[in-house]
C-alpha cells in the first residue's frame, strides 16, 4: 500500500511542518483546509522538495453536513489522518458573545471530532488507520486565562482517548498530541520562555516518531509532561486561587 | 522581544513580524524603518532593528529545472534545506559560507563566499534573478538584463535595498557527497601562502591558522584544499549511493560556557592540540559534504561557549600585493594583544565579483574574539593594519567597526549611502549596522 497523510487545517504552521517530515517518508499528502487558494505554493513546495504526490482539498471544519462528501472526493482513504484544526478565540469575546463561543467550541472540539469519528468508521471497515489529533495542555484543567478554548480542547482529548480505547485490540491507532508552547502565528508576538516553546518541526518530529512508536499521548517539550502533572493533581482548593 | 546576531553582541529590543505571504509583507512596508532576517547568522548587528522582519515563514521553493539546475526558490529557504532536497539528485550549492543554517535571501546580501571563491567566485555569481519588494510592496524583478542597477546594489547590499523575495540561483552538478580532500601541514605563514599558491587550481581551499603560535612558527596553518570525488574515486561500499553519507552527531552546547573557559592559555592549548592532530593526519583523505564544508554546524549553537557576554568576529581582505605584510602585522598585533584568536581561518580569494563584493583578489583573515576589553582594544589596531595594507572590512561579520573606517577603506560604500538616500530606500530600510556605519 503507498502510504499517503490527510491533514486537516492544512494552513498552520504545525501542519505544514508535519505535511514536510511525512512527505520527507515518502507519504502522499492530501492537504485539506478552507482557503485552498493559500495551499497552492505548499503543494508546489512539498511535491518539490520531496518528490511525492501532493493535492489540496477544501474542508470546512464547521461545515459537518459536507463532511461525508469530502471524504469521498479524496484520491484514496488515507492512511493516516492528520487533524491541525483549531483557533484560540479570545477569551473576553468568548465569555460575552455566545457566538464567538460557540465557534470556538465548534471549531476545537465538534468539528474536529466529528470528522475523525467519520474517518474512523471508515479505518475500521478497511481494518487499519492512524489518526493524529493536535490537542492541547490547555485541555488538562480549566483556567481563568482560557477556559473556553480549553474546555473544546479537554471535550477533543476525550474523544481521542475514547476511540485509543475503543480501537486498543485492532491495527487502528489514535495519538493525542498536546504541543505546549509552538512558535507559530497564535503565539507571536507573547514573550514564551524558550525551553517550554517548541519550534513547529520539533512538534511534527514528534508526531511523526510517535505515529513509528505507537504512543498514545505525547507532549513536546518533556517539561511541559511534569508541568501538567502538577497542575492535574493540585486540589482544587489550592488550583482555585491560582493565576496561571 | 529581545534579539541578537550569531555574536550575541549587541543585542537589541526588537518587534518581529513573521510574514506568511507576500502581501502580509508588503503591509508592513509602510515607511518607517526595518530590516529583513533570516537565521540570524550575521554575527554582529546587520539584521537588527528596532523593527525586525523574519522572512522564515517565507520559504518555499517554487520551481528547479532540471536542465540548467536552476532553482527558483523564496528567501526565507535555508541552504541546509536546499542541500537536503537536492543533493540526493546530484546537485549542490554552487557557492556556500561556512554554515548551512543561512537563509537564501541572507547569502544574497551578504554576498556570501566560500571555499572556492579563488577558482568560482561569490554567492552572487550564481543569482541569475531575484524578485525585490520596495518601499510601498512594489516588487522589481532584477537580474543582470532587467533593472540591474539595483541587481548590483543588492548583491551584499545587507539587505538595504529592499527585501529580497524569491531568487533564481544555479545548483551546480556533483557526482557523489564526498570530497577529496588534502592537508598540508605548514609551519609558518610563508610555507602556507605557499601551499595556496601552489594548489591555486584546487577547486576549494581554505586554512586553518594558529594565531597564538609566535617566532618561527607564526602563523602555522593547516591549509585544506578540496574536490568533489566523482562515483569512481569511491570505495566499492559507497559506490553503490554516493551520496549517502554518515550524518553529525548533532552535539549542542547546552548552556554558556563561564567566561573564563576560553583564556589564552586554553586558546593555545587547544590551538596546539589542533595543529599537532591534523599534521599527523594522512595527506589524503576521502571527507563527507559535512565535515568538509560545515565542521561547526556538528557543534549546535557553538556560539555560546563564548559566554553570555558573546563574541565578535574580525574579518578582512588584505590585497594581494601587500597581503604577506598585512597579514604577518596582524598576526604580531594578535600575539602581543595576547587576546588569542580561537578560531581563525585564512582564504585566498579571486576576483571582487559584483559591485558591492567584499572579495577582492587578495587573501581573507577571519578571526573570533570573545567580548572582552582586551579584544576590543586590538580592534582598532586591526583596522589600522587592515587600511595601511589596502584592504577592507567584510559588514556580515561586523557589529563595532567605526563608519569612517569604512568609508575610507572601502569608499563604494559611500556610493551606496548616496543612492539609498536618492531612491528614498534610507527612510524605509534600515538596520543597527547601517546607522552605525551611515549608510
Amino acid at each position: 500500500m503507498s502510504r499517503s497523510i490527510l491533514i486537516l487545517g492544512a494552513n498552520s504552521d504545525i501542519a505544514r511542518a508535519c505535511a514536510h517530515r511525512f512527505a520527507q517518508d515518502g507519504y502522499a499528502v492530501r492537504l485539506a483546509a478552507r482557503d485552498t487558494n493559500a495551499l497552492a505554493s505548499d503543494v508546489t513546495d512539498i511535491a518539490l522538495r520531496h518528490r511525492v504526490d501532493v493535492t489540496a482539498h477544501a474542508f470546512d471544519a464547521l461545515d459537518t453536513p459536507g463532511f461525508a462528501a469530502f471524504l469521498d472526493a479524496l484520491p484514496e482513504l488515507p492512511g493516516t489522518v492528520l487533524c491541525a484544526v483549531g483557533v484560540m478565540g479570545d477569551q473576553d469575546q468568548s465569555q460575552t458573545d455566545p457566538d464567538a463561543a460557540a465557534r470556538v467550541l465548534r471549531s476545537n472540539f465538534e468539528g474536529p471530532a466529528l470528522i475523525l469519528g467519520l474517518l474512523a468508521e471508515r479505518f475500521e471497515a478497511r481494518g487499519s488507520g492512524t489518526i493524529i489529533g493536535i490537542s492541547s495542555v490547555a485541555g488538562d484543567r480549566g483556567r481563568a486565562s482560557n477556559y473556553v478554548y480549553g474546555a473544546a480542547k479537554a471535550g477533543f482529548t476525550a474523544f481521542l482517548s475514547g476511540m485509543r480505547n475503543r480501537f486498543a485490540r485492532s491495527d487502528i491507532h489514535v495519538v493525542t498530541v498536546k504541543p505546549g508552547f509552538v512558535a507559530t502565528r497564535m503565539t507571536e508576538g507573547l514573550d514564551l520562555n524558550p525551553r517550554l516553546t517548541a519550534q513547529p518541526d520539533e512538534v511534527a518530529d514528534a508526531i511523526f516518531a510517535a505515529q513509528t512508536k505507537r504512543r498514545n499521548v505525547i507532549y513536546v517539550k518533556p517539561l511541559w509532561r511534569w508541568i501538567m502533572t502538577i497542575i492535574r493533581v493540585l486540589p482544587e482548593v489550592v488550583f482555585k486561587k491560582t493565576s496561571l | 522581544m529581545q534579539i541578537s546576531g550569531w555574536g550575541r553582541y549587541p543585542r537589541i529590543q526588537a518587534k518581529l513580524s513573521t510574514p506568511r505571504s507576500e502581501a502580509a509583507l508588503a503591509a508592513l512596508l509602510d515607511g518607517g524603518p526595518l530590516i529583513a532576517r533570516g537565521m540570524g547568522r550575521a554575527y554582529g548587528d546587520s539584521a537588527l532593528a528596532a523593527h525586525t522582519v523574519s522572512m522564515l515563514r517565507l520559504n518555499h521553493m517554487i520551481d528547479f529545472d532540471p536542465q540548467t539546475g536552476q532553482l527558483v526558490a523564496e528567501a526565507g529557504v535555508t541552504l541546509q534545506e536546499i542541500i537536503r532536497a537536492f543533493l540526493p539528485r546530484g546537485w549542490f550549492l554552487s557557492v556556500t559560507p561556512g554554515t548551512q543554517f543561512v537563509s537564501l535571501g541572507g547569502a544574497i546580501a551578504a554576498d556570501v563566499h566560500g571555499k572556492n571563491h579563488h577558482s568560482e567566485g561569490a554567492f552572487s555569481a550564481f543569482v541569475d534573478w531575484f524578485d525585490l519588494m520596495g518601499p510601498g510592496g512594489t516588487v522589481t524583478r532584477c537580474s543582470r538584463t532587467e533593472n540591474k542597477e539595483l541587481f548590483g546594489w543588492t548583491l551584499g547590499g545587507m539587505g538595504l535595498t529592499g527585501i529580497v523575495l524569491r531568487a533564481a540561483i544555479r545548483l551546480k552538478r556533483v557526482h557523489s557527497g564526498w570530497i577529496r580532500q588534502t592537508t598540508i601541514a605548514a609551519q609558518n605563514l610563508d610555507q602556507a601562502l605557499a601551499a595556496f599558491e601552489d594548489t591555486y587550481s584546487a577547486t576549494y581551499s581554505m586554512a586553518w591558522i594558529d594565531c597564538a603560535a609566535t617566532g618561527d612558527t607564526m602563523g602555522r596553518s593547516i591549509v585544506m584544499n578540496g574536490e568533489h570525488a566523482l562515483r569512481a574515486d569511491l570505495p566499492a561500499t559507497h559506490r553503490a549511493r554516493p551520496f549517502d553519507i554518515p550524518g553529525h552527531s548533532g552535539k549542542s552546547i547546552p548552556f554558556d560556557f563561564p567566561g573564563f573557559v576560553l583564556n589564552p592559555w586554553s586558546v593555545r592549548a587547544f590551538n596546539e592540540f589542533y595543529f599537532r592532530m591534523n599534521a599527523r593526519k594522512p595527506a589524503q583523505s576521502l571527507v563527507g559534504w559535512e565535515n568538509f564544508f560545515y565542521p561547526l554546524d556538528a557543534v549546535r549553537d557553538w556560539n555560546r561557549i563564548y559566554g553570555r557576554k558573546g563574541f565578535m568576529q574580525f574579518q578582512c581582505v588584505v590585497p594581494l600585493e601587500s597581503h604577506a605584510e598585512g597579514l604577518r602585522a596582524i598576526l604580531d598585533a594578535i600575539s602581543r594583544s595576547g587576546a588569542g584568536s580561537f578560531l581563525a581561518v585564512l582564504k585566498r580569494f579571486g576576483a571582487q565579483d559584483s559591485r558591492l563584493s567584499f572579495p577582492m583578489e587578495g587573501y581573507t583573515l577571519a578571526l573570533d574574539f570573545p567580548m572582552t576589553t582586551r579584544a576590543l582594544a586590538l580592534m582598532p589596531e586591526l583596522d589600522r593594519i587592515t587600511a595601511d595594507h589596502g584592504g577592507r572590512f567584510y559588514l556580515a561579520k561586523d557589529s563595532r567597526l567605526p563608519a569612517q573606517t569604512l568609508l575610507d577603506t572601502d569608499p563604494r560604500w559611500q556610493k551606496f549611502a548616496a543612492m539609498r538616500r536618492q531612491k528614498g530606500l534610507a527612510g524605509q530600510f534600515a538596520s543597527a549596522q547601517s546607522e552605525r556605519l551611515g549608510l
